[in-house]
């Protein structure tokens, strides 16, 4: 056992849950508003593809960081018209978004560096650095987000608006807050995050970009959301949760044996983070309560 | 009037997505007149076309009943990919173990079967286990929602990755024949072989695998529409999909409703696993989707969640799967994955038109 439950473990679980916790707090914005956001993967993909092809076309990593959070904000501008202006059903126009992500990339990756499988790999001294050890910058960076997003969600009379319009958009709006226009932005913001939690993968964690390489995260990151009951400091919790078990099953393969002598088969290890969120989801979801007004558009009344 | 109305927004959905893609096209480099006109021109000209264009329809219509089964009873069902991977394995398992499935490991023949069971058995048998295990696939997120309300979109998707995994290590450690580089089970006995078209209508070329299980998919389009339309059963099952409090009020059970829709919806699913194992490859194969699962979705919609609908635009994603092969061999930049750029834009403008059709569409909050 002590082999297993090192400082390298802890050091990976932080790793794992980089992503987690951008893509988490992003889904915090969004739904905290009163718009369901089953998009993060797909904002995660921008990010992550956006991240790698700007990165090893300038060979600056920030500048990569930059337009990655840059197309996950775009891409969110569009679901949230979607969602805000045409009040479409918000869980299919988030999976939409989430297709459109496995194709466009690959689409656009096999156009110009005549691959779809994936974008070129990165030289290693242009990706984003670590600082003390062996954690990321970006990891520093989704640490330090979380009292921000607290203090911006709790302490901001933005937040308040933010949190009125997603629990009870009629009474915010009689107040004078613009409950579409506060959707419209944290919407962004989130498209914003989650993008950067998918081009720390691509620009961080490996060298470049593959096909899907978000593997569910985004929906991972949302189970721990609602698991957070969408509040800021548990959801790092929730995260570390969740890339603890993912560093864990990366670190027991080969390690843990069967009785028979045999290893585990990978498929097994594979599929522990997937059992574990609907564990998590139905053992806690019903404690939780989700912002009032969530998945409902607002109309304001004649 | 209201028929127009039901197909008017559908078409104009496609018709922009064309537009967007066309855009897209463009930037990428290529022409897209030239590449639409692959992408549509391959499907139609003859017997064979035609029969590859159906054949590539006929997992949709599974699918897409199934998400639209699902839809009309307020649920979305991302996990038909997990669904139809779990039923065909199951189909494939059956049609070994019962099939009189003699393997040939390195020179020594194994009998890796209980049962040498005859065809009028063994089919059925195959189908059933291939229903069922889609069935049960599908109603373990029904049972999840209904018992502890977590979302049936998060866990239909981890289903999807575990069903996958799970069927993946069946095969690659207890059912591929030892040496085979391909992640594929060893084939079904013969006597589970469902035939192909072509040895009834001659005029189909031999290549084409359309099979049987096409005429199986239009007789489900029969039955969920007289299931959900003329039977009580179905009334209760819409009704929760309209408005749940009202149905809860009439007493209906949301619950059990909720169980029920994703039961039939992972059984329609697993239905692809018939026609993909019996059918064509007579083997499970690991990654033998086209992400049928997930197209379905694009099919219900686009179908307005009704079987007739569901059946014409499996018939359009049968053409684009059938001139995606085109597209990614003779035009120099764009690749297949056209097809889900495509996909992803006609389910976001279908998804926007719906506030001008003013139904309400799902109406179950997270």
């Amino acid at each position: 056992m002590s082999e297993i439950f090192t400082f390298a473990l802890l050091f990976a679980a932080i790793r794992s849950a980089t992503p987690l916790i951008f893509a988490g707090l992003g889904g915090l914005f969004s739904e905290r508003s009163g718009v369901i956001n089953i998009a993060l993967e797909g904002m995660m993909l921008a990010g992550a593809f956006t991240g790698a092809v700007v990165t090893f076309e300038t060979g600056n990593p920030y500048v990569g960081l930059l337009a990655g959070m840059l197309s996950g904000g775009v891409l969110a501008f569009l679901y949230a018209i979607a969602c805000i202006r045409f009040e479409a059903d918000q869980v299919v126009a988030g999976m939409a978004i989430n297709f459109l992500m496995i194709g466009l990339p690959s689409l656009v990756s096999g156009a110009i560096y005549d691959s779809a499988g994936s974008t070129p790999q990165i030289d290693k001294a242009d990706l984003l650095p670590n600082l003390l050890n062996s954690i990321s910058i970006a990891s520093i960076g989704a640490f330090c987000l979380v009292p921000l997003t607290w203090y911006v969600i709790y302490k901001t009379p933005f937040g308040l608006r933010l949190r009125a319009a997603g629990e009870n958009p009629g009474a915010a709006d009689a107040a004078g807050v613009k409950v579409l226009g506060m959707r419209y932005v944290a919407v962004v913001i989130s498209g914003l995050l989650a993008a950067a939690g998918g081009a720390y993968l691509s620009i961080g964690q490996s060298s470049l970009f593959t096909i899907s390489m978000t593997a569910g995260r985004g929906f991972i990151a949302l189970a721990a959301l609602i698991l957070a009951k969408w509040r800021p400091l548990p959801v790092l919790l929730a995260c570390l949760f969740f890339g603890f078990t993912e560093a864990l099953t990366i670190q027991i393969q080969g390690v843990i044996k069967l009785p028979s002598g045999e290893d585990i088969p990978v498929q097994f290890i594979q599929m522990i983070p997937y059992v574990l969120t609907i564990i998590v989801l139905a053992g806690f979801i019903g404690t939780s309560r989700a912002p009032k007004a969530l998945g409902l558009p607002y109309r304001k009344e004649n | 009037m209201n028929i127009a109305r039901e197909i008017i927004w559908p078409i104009i959905a496609v018709i922009a997505a064309f537009v967007v893609g066309g855009v897209v096209i463009l930037i990428l480099g290529d022409n897209p007149l030239a590449a639409y006109s692959l992408l549509l021109s391959n499907s139609f000209g003859s017997f064979r076309d035609i029969g590859w264009t159906l054949h590539y329809a006929t997992p949709l219509i599974f699918t897409g009943l199934a998400v639209a089964v699902a839809f009309r009873c307020g649920l979305l069902n991302i996990g038909a990919e997990g669904q139809l991977y779990v039923a065909a394995f199951a189909a494939a398992w059956v049609g070994i173990t019962f099939g009189g499935r003699i393997v040939d490991v390195f020179g020594t023949k194994e009998d890796w079967s209980l049962a040498s069971l005859p065809g009028f058995l063994l089919v059925p048998l195959c189908m059933f286990a291939a229903i069922a295990a889609g069935a049960i696939w599908g109603a373990i997120p029904g049972v999840l929602k209904a018992k502890f309300g977590s979302h049936e979109v998060i866990n239909t998707i981890m289903l999807n990755f575990i069903g996958i995994a799970l069927v993946g290590y069946l095969t690659q450690y207890h059912y591929k024949v030892p040496g085979d580089p391909i992640q594929q089970t060893a084939p079904i006995g013969e006597a589970a072989q469902i035939p192909k078209l072509n040895e009834f209508l001659g005029f189909l070329p031999y290549d084409v695998p359309l099979n049987v299980s096409f005429l199986l998919a239009l007789l489900m389009c029969v039955l969920v529409y007289s299931f959900l339309w003329k039977t009580k059963w179905g009334y209760e099952l819409r009704a929760v999909g309209e408005n749940p409090s009202a149905a809860e009020y009439g007493g209906i059970s949301t619950r059990k409703q909720i169980i029920i829709a994703m039961t039939i919806s992972g059984g329609l699913a697993g239905m692809v696993g018939i026609g993909e194992v019996l059918g064509k490859e007579h083997e499970f194969e690991s990654g033998f989707s086209a992400e049928w699962g997930f197209l379905g979705i694009a099919v219900a919609l686009l179908g307005r969640n009704h079987p007739l609908g569901v059946l014409i635009a499996a018939l359009f994603f049968g053409v684009l799967l059938r001139g995606q092969i085109f597209v990614d061999a003779f035009t120099p930049r764009v690749s297949k994955d056209l097809g889900w750029v495509l996909q992803a834009i006609i389910i976001l403008f279908v998804a926007c038109f719906q506030i001008y059709t003013r139904d309400k569409g799902r109406s179950t909050a997270v």
